[in-house]
């Protein structure tokens, strides 16, 4: 197919997304990630049986903190798809792309470039 | 184990947010296993606490340490060098560890991170319930080790109350009469003759009724 992606998105390849934790979110999120989506097969087709079912709590989980520190909690999102599905793949990441670019930069990245800036 | 519970985001923020140096402070053992103040709790924690500090452009250090127990002299001894350093501690550990930590580093505020909730023990991932109320003197000898104190909402010790129905307690369906899981135990263990018998006036002096409790063993003190 040679579909084509936004070149912002960065994968980070994990067995299952059972395996993204909210500390993985979290750190992610405090270095600078703009946005972070976690792209999990079909809920009730998990190969581990409930990996996707529990990254998406923990999606859930790391929206409210963010929401609790000010942040907005879009930023971070749960996505499903079959993993044979290439042009969903896209779909997701142009919509991701989009709301991320509406949100424009992560705050503590953009402060934290501003007081580099003030202190130079 | 002792069972605690999260407190949200926001309200330790509330506690912390003039503070510029913190240290995140957990505990490895009941809340650890409970999930509510482990290491990696610690890290959340204190993760969220610095995205809210650099969110706010403010300048804040929040470091993470867990101990094995807050609950011990020996173990909050590990950050008597590092304690002096910080202006406010954010304890995870249960009631008891933020109070030892406060009561050790009396200079410093220790603000706790979780709600301590009760004893009691992990039912499935995610499901913790109550089983001991800490009431001094033990009868679950009598009881075919279920607990009426903790798990009956009028803690009798002569049930069940005319509220038992189908075998659920009257405060809500949910909740299992304790005293009619008594009853199926001691059939289990042909015990009946001990449900017979009429329970004695309970000795509450040594409950929480009588003030803070201690425990002083001759044997083993040094």
């Amino acid at each position: 197919m040679r579909l084509t992606y936004p070149t912002s998105v960065k994968i980070v390849r994990v067995p299952c997304t059972g395996k993204v934790d909210v500390q993985h979110m979290l750190r992610a999120m405090e270095k600078g990630a703009d946005g972070i989506y976690i792209v999990g097969c079909k809920e009730g087709e998990c190969h581990y049986k409930y990996g996707n079912l529990r990254a998406r709590r923990r999606v859930e989980q790391v929206q409210k903190i963010l929401n609790a520190v000010g942040m907005q909690s879009e930023r971070v999102q749960m996505y499903n798809l079959s993993s044979s599905d290439a042009p969903l793949f896209v779909k997701y990441a142009e919509e991701m792309n989009d709301r991320i670019k509406k949100l424009g930069p992560n705050p503590i990245k953009a402060r934290a470039k501003s007081k580099d800036q003030q202190a130079a | 184990m002792i069972v605690a519970d999260k407190k949200p985001v926001e309200e330790i923020i509330e506690y912390v947010k003039d503070s510029s140096k913190i240290l995140v402070l957990g505990c490895n053992e009941c809340v650890t296993v409970c999930e509510a103040g482990g290491k990696k709790e610690v890290g959340v924690l204190a993760s969220a606490l610095r995205m809210y500090f650099a969110n706010q452009g403010k300048d804040a250090t929040v470091d993470e340490r867990t101990l094995e127990r807050q609950c011990d002299h020996e173990y909050l001894e590990e950050i008597r060098d590092i304690a002096d350093q910080y202006e406010a501690i954010v304890s995870i550990a249960c009631g008891v560890g933020i109070q030892f930590t406060a009561e050790k580093y009396h200079s410093i505020p220790v603000y706790p991170g979780v709600n301590t909730r009760f004893l009691g023990v992990t039912e499935q991932r995610g499901l913790w319930t109550e089983r001991c109320q800490a009431c001094g003197t033990c009868i679950l000898a009598y009881t075919g080790g279920i607990c009426p104190v903790s798990r009956c909402a009028k803690r009798i010790l002569n049930g069940p109350c005319g509220g038992s129905t189908k075998g659920s307690c009257e405060i809500n369906k949910e909740v299992p009469c304790a005293w009619q899981l008594i009853i199926d135990r001691l059939k289990a263990i042909d015990r009946l003759d001990l449900y017979e018998k009429l329970f004695p006036i309970k000795d509450w002096s040594t409950d929480r009724a009588g003030g803070p409790r201690k425990v002083e063993r001759e044997d083993v003190k040094i």
